[in-house]
């Protein structure tokens, strides 16, 4: 047996940003530039959700844990119709942010005076955040300096190249640039970095709060979002994990940011993972934020079909890996599934690389494992844009492979998918919904005996970057913990003997056979 | 289809012809098919990108298509393609893509 590394627990937030759809998503920014005068773009505002919507909506509920898969999948397609039955900001697992709100983090997590709000706004903002009770007072008095008037603000966005931040399709502040040259510093990118590192920031919060962890314990930080940081010299220089561990006091952390699309958890969790096994560090957090260019990136289709725009919200999870306890469920970072560079491209290839190779090696069948989470997209989201059900489409190619292989008949495919596979709740955030979002429920699931061992499968598109048209992927599994390993004992003076006399025998033995 | 690829499909036609050119379609629905057989034989239907209002009226087939399935090496599409063929549904997709060339 060996001392694996454990979930020691997981938070998810979410940030609900209406304004930020209309001006920061890549579809209307596009848009905007390409065709400014469109039907869309006037349609747009009036299919904005309050954010009353945006807590009652199922989907949400789950991801914040204050509802389970299992009630999602209970519940009829579509779901944005339908209301949760407690719509609540806050979750066991964390919460939603309100926007105004998030914009004050994002001041309090801008260390170089580039975030500026209306003086007005920031004192509601301050109130609020000291309400929310997870900042530090030294933190919430940074909302003190703000002195800017409305005027002032407008004159940034208009003669600064600041970029504007709205609430309520109102001016409330801007994001200056850092350069006035360097185009890795302007203010698109940094309103992009700090947003990111802010919701990072609100997840390690109440990943700290939800483990009790001390924060002076944690060593490492791991941050896999897809943004990248750094100046002109160095465009993605790095390190969103320590800045965002500064904010969240992690003061005997340092850290550093794993890369790998949609597939950067899977990669980042099995890193720390096997940083922990190997005794390097105790306490692992792997964290992301969110991501403003893809809020609304389906807009056109969900606009078109009468929808509200169900992608308004910046995702954002953490989960704390430590040393085995005995308790808490393991991560296997040595049953692992690798898709490589020679795996090739076709689905089949894929899923035989991710899911069916590592199962094999460790001698475990497809039906042993209770639960697979692949990419966990809401289908509310992604149907409407004929993308079709993500999660689902990935069950049955597991399951296609399965008969393939014999392990299940082609008739038990459609009972493998609702026993095996989850129903998607995840926003399409990019590396948000590539399996991570199951981690936090899996703790739980195991933990409370339901299940014994689950997969989680992380994919990335890699080509999307244009240095190689290769795709990738990792896949790790989550079991029970069945004890604590002890260390290993010292071998017994009795016991040396006997290897010796065998090792002799055997060597007697081929000397007379030659 | 996407611009870029609408771009290289009008480029090769260019290049060696529509007689000589089938386009070979991979897409997980039959819609998502469809859209894609209608750009390269009618033209594109989002007036979007280089294909709107060209007609290069080329042959296209889905992968999981009989016409193609009977051309390829039985154990090749086993290892690459009956894994997508359960899970797909391929008559969906047929009838979509018969659909677009009966209007050739």
């Amino acid at each position: 047996m060996s001392n694996y590394a454990v979930i020691k627990g997981a938070s998810y937030i979410l940030a609900a940003v209406p304004d930020m759809v209309l001006h920061n998503g890549t579809t209307q920014t596009t848009e905007m530039i390409v065709n400014p005068e469109s039907e869309y773009l006037k349609e747009l505002p009036s299919h904005l959700r309050s954010y009353e919507d945006v807590l009652s909506y199922i989907p949400n509920q789950v991801y914040i844990g204050n509802m389970t898969n299992k009630e999602l999948a209970e519940t009829e397609f579509p779901f944005f119709d339908k209301k949760a039955p407690k719509a609540e900001r806050y979750g066991k697992y964390g919460e939603i942010m309100p926007q105004d709100e998030f914009i004050g983090l994002m001041q309090i997590c801008d260390v170089f005076d580039l975030v500026k709000l209306e003086a007005g706004f920031a004192q509601d903002v301050k109130a609020k955040l000291t309400a929310h009770g997870m900042l530090k007072e030294e933190q919430i008095a940074i909302l003190d300096k703000n002195k800017e008037t409305a005027a002032d603000i407008e004159a940034l966005v208009n003669d600064e190249h600041a970029e504007p931040l709205y609430d309520n399709f109102k001016l409330v502040g801007a994001v200056k640039r850092a350069h006035d040259v360097d185009v890795n510093l302007s203010a698109h990118v940094m309103l992009e970095n700090i947003v990111s590192k802010a919701s990072s920031v609100l997840a390690m919060l109440h990943l700290i709060k939800v483990t009790g962890i001390d924060p002076a314990t944690v060593d490492y930080v791991v941050d896999c979002c897809e943004e990248a940081c750094g100046d002109m010299n160095q465009r993605g220089g790095g390190n969103f994990a320590k800045a965002a561990a500064e904010v969240a006091g992690l003061t005997g952390a340092t850290g550093s940011d794993v890369r790998g699309f949609c597939a950067g958890p899977s990669h980042a969790i099995l890193d720390a993972a096997s940083l922990v096994k190997a005794g390097t560090f105790k306490n692992v957090i792997v964290t992301a934020g969110g991501c403003t260019a893809k809020l609304g990136m389906n807009g056109k289709d969900h606009v078109k079909k009468g929808l509200p725009i169900l992608e308004d919200c910046l995702g954002g999870f953490a989960v704390l890996i430590s040393e085995n306890d005995g308790v808490n469920p393991i991560i296997r970072n040595d049953i692992v599934g690798r898709h490589t560079v020679g795996t090739g491209s076709s689905p089949q290839a894929v899923i035989g690389a991710l899911v069916t190779d590592p199962l094999d090696a460790a001698g475990i069948k497809l039906t042993e494992v209770d639960k697979f989470a692949p990419e966990l997209q809401n289908p509310d989201i992604t149907k409407p844009a004929g993308a079709g059900d993500v999660p689902e489409a990935n069950y049955k190619m597991i399951a296609a492979l399965g008969v393939k292989r014999g392990d299940i008949q082609r008739t038990e495919i459609p009972a493998f998918v609702a026993e095996h596979g989850l129903t998607g709740w995840a926003p399409t955030q990019g590396h948000i919904p590539s399996g991570v979002p199951y981690v936090g429920p899996c703790r739980d699931d195991i933990l409370a005996g339901d299940v014994k061992r689950a997969m989680i499968i992380g994919k990335g598109s890699l080509f999307l970057g244009r240095m190689t048209n290769l795709f990738d992927g990792v896949s790790f599994l989550i079991e029970a913990n069945t004890g604590k390993a002890e260390e290993a004992s010292a071998v017994s003076e009795e016991k040396i003997k006997s290897l010796i006399g065998e090792a002799m025998r055997d060597f007697a033995k081929s000397l007379i056979a030659e | 289809m996407d611009l870029e690829n609408q771009r290289r499909v009008k480029e090769l036609t260019e290049q060696y012809g529509a007689d000589n050119v089938v386009v070979l379609l991979g897409a997980a629905e039959g819609e998502a098919a469809g859209l894609a057989a209608e750009t390269v034989t009618l033209g594109d239907p989002t007036f979007a990108g280089p294909l709107a209002g060209v007609s290069l009226g080329l042959s296209v087939y889905h992968i999981c298509e009989p016409e193609v399935k009977a051309e390829i090496d039985e154990a090749v599409y086993d290892e690459q393609i009956s894994m997508m063929e359960m899970v797909l549904d391929v008559d969906d997709i047929c009838n979509e893509m018969n659909a677009i060339r009966e209007q050739l």
